[in-house]
């Protein structure tokens, strides 16, 4: 890899009391990747971000942003960064398009650098027909979208996104996805955390798949499909009674058999022979369906759990 | 929808660089932070002009001319040989900006940290704790300032200021505003759950330090088992140094030099603590 690196993590780790929040993970990101943090809630990805952010202690380890550590250089780290925290934290008194500007301020931005910039961001999120308008009668999808334009104000190179997308319908998820995407292909360095697969698998290079503060697999969203599930998964539905029961009587269809309380799962290089099989033993599932192998399927190899419980 | 790039090429729209950011935020973040104050408080800003002109015209009047003329008539030199309007004035101006403080340093802390977090917005932002607590500080005491010159204005208006060094009340009256809200300030963004304790120093703090400060009585005509409400109430002291110079008061000048020293030092005891509480709360 010959772009430099941006943000370097070595054995971080965060404690709060008894809790290992973040247990001892290492990652690189170099610069202009799109890098993820997939797992569920609890799993220490806000955390990390925190601390990447500057504004938690870690408890051991190494962290460097753009050569600094953000827990001497703070101020000098978060000037590098643009950060998208999970809950909005708009200025609710203030007009749209002044979050902008009182916000470009704290990085001693002048008014004449900040008065085109808060409309071009506005352009960019789809909000000038809201710029007078107040925070609060705003929509989720809009706050969010605000949220974005503000932590674009100094023009990071580094972009902190957690849960990005969390909370919203998936109309305004798309149309966030669709500026991210935009944001990734000018270069920016993108850090998002998410619990879901979907977004994951639009957004980011690379991942990491972390539950209970550990690295659980690294690599981007295809290989880590290739590495830990097949092709395609058949998803099969018995009724909640038989679900559980079934399993025996699909065995040595595909390559392996998951049973969740409301499906079963066959992983198969092919769905299609794997469904041919199962009718040919004489079981009718209420529903099936064909689909590719996802995330959510390599997150439920590594733990035995789905993301989103 | 739009499909411009979010990075102009035109060189008079680039941010400048990080590093510039970062020094200018660490040499004048404060003022960063108090412009949003400002900015946010010009919303209500109506609301704060009438009410500064409204209270002291209403209070003047009720206190220091209905209730003076039964007063003056009864008092005799009961308060050192001023008027009841005179003698009450700078008490009821330090005790407006006392007021005002207990407002501006309570709620609006739980908001900050808890409600609608409105601290972590900047905190991401190159700013460091201690500069958003300092910013919410001196931006408050703008905000008291002019409350007390216009409550001054008001006061001399009704005559209640005879001396040439009135105008010094005000200034008073914003650093007794500062000696009560800062230990305030630092009690609020210690509190992690909101059960009504704020209710609670209302009635049983700033009510009785507005009642048992000499406000409308000579403190020492009250007996000593409540006197030292007195005697550790940055009313009392802001007000009786409002004496001084509004009226010249004859103190003895080592209590004046005393009222100051206490003004002075709870501001920076409180504000230590503050600052201290948001680093706590914040991490740097």
């Amino acid at each position: 890899m010959n772009r430099p690196t941006v943000i370097s993590a070595r054995s971080l780790t965060k404690a709060y009391g008894d809790l290992t929040a973040v247990d001892n993970i290492s990652f690189d990101v170099p610069a202009g990747e799109s890098f993820g943090l997939l797992g569920p809630n609890g799993a220490g990805k806000s955390t990390t971000m925190k601390m990447i952010g500057g504004v938690s202690q870690r408890t051991s380890g190494s962290l460097s942003i753009m050569g600094l550590d953000p827990e001497t250089h703070g101020p000098e780290v978060r000037a590098h960064l643009g950060v998208v925290p999970q809950q909005d934290n708009l200025d609710e008194e203030l007009r749209v398009r002044e979050n902008l500007i009182v916000y470009g301020r704290y990085f001693g931005l002048p008014l004449r650098y900040l008065r085109p910039k808060a409309d071009e961001l506005l352009e960019f999120a789809q909000l000038t027909d809201k710029a007078n308008s107040k925070v609060d009668a705003l929509s989720g999808g809009m706050k969010r979208r605000l949220t974005i334009a503000r932590s674009l104000i100094n023009e990071p190179r580094i972009l902190l996104l957690d849960e990005p997308t969390t909370g919203l319908d998936p109309q305004a998820r798309h149309i966030l996805w669709d500026r991210l995407f935009r944001l990734k292909e000018s270069g920016v360095t993108l850090i998002l955390t998410t619990h879901y697969m979907d977004e994951a698998e639009q957004l980011c290079d690379r991942l990491i798949v972390v539950d209970k503060g550990r690295i659980m697999a690294e690599g981007s969203p295809a290989s880590l499909i290739r590495e830990h599930s097949s092709r395609e998964v058949l998803e099969l539905r018995f009724g909640s009674e038989r679900n559980a029961t079934i399993g025996v009587e699909l065995e040595g269809i595909g390559e392996r058999l998951e049973t969740l309380p409301d499906r079963v799962l066959i992983y198969a290089h092919d769905g299609e022979s794997a469904l041919e099989q199962v009718t040919a033993r004489g079981l009718r599932p209420m529903t099936s369906l064909v689909r590719r192998s996802s995330l959510e399927d390599v997150f439920l190899r590594l733990t035995g759990r789905s993301l989103v419980d | 929808m739009t499909d411009k790039p979010i990075t102009t090429p035109e060189p008079s729209l680039r941010a400048h660089s990080p590093e510039v950011s970062a020094a200018r935020a660490r040499r004048w973040g404060s003022f960063y932070y108090a412009e949003q104050v400002l900015r946010v408080m010009r919303n209500y800003g109506w609301s704060v002009v009438l009410y500064s002109v409204g209270q002291p015209v209403a209070y003047l009047f009720a206190m220091g001319v209905g209730l003076a003329t039964l007063v003056d008539a009864n008092s005799g030199s009961a308060f050192g040989g001023v008027s009841y309007l005179e003698f009450v004035a700078p008490a009821l101006l330090v005790s407006a900006a006392v007021m005002t403080a207990s407002g501006e340093f309570s709620y609006p802390i739980m908001d900050g940290f808890k409600w609608r977090r409105v601290f972590y917005g900047p905190h991401a932002s190159p700013l460091i704790p201690q500069q958003i607590a300092s910013g919410h500080i001196m931006a408050s005491s703008l905000r008291f300032l002019l409350q007390s010159v216009v409550y001054f204005a008001v006061v001399a208006m009704f005559g209640a200021s005879p001396s040439p060094w009135g105008w010094v009340s005000a200034l008073v009256a914003t650093v007794a505003a500062l000696s009560f809200g800062l230990p305030l300030m630092a009690y609020a963004a210690s509190i992690t759950q909101d059960k009504g304790q704020f209710a609670l120093v209302q009635r049983f703090i700033v009510m009785p330090l507005f009642l048992f400060s000499g406000t409308f009585f000579p403190l020492d005509t009250l007996p000593l088992a409540v006197r030292w409400i007195g005697w550790i109430s940055p009313v009392w002291h802001g007000t009786e140094l409002g004496r001084v110079f509004t009226y010249g008061m004859d103190e003895p000048p080592l209590l004046t030099i005393i009222h100051v020293v206490f003004l002075v030092a709870a501001a920076v005891v409180g504000w230590v603590l503050v600052r201290r509480q948001f680093v706590k709360r914040m991490g740097s």
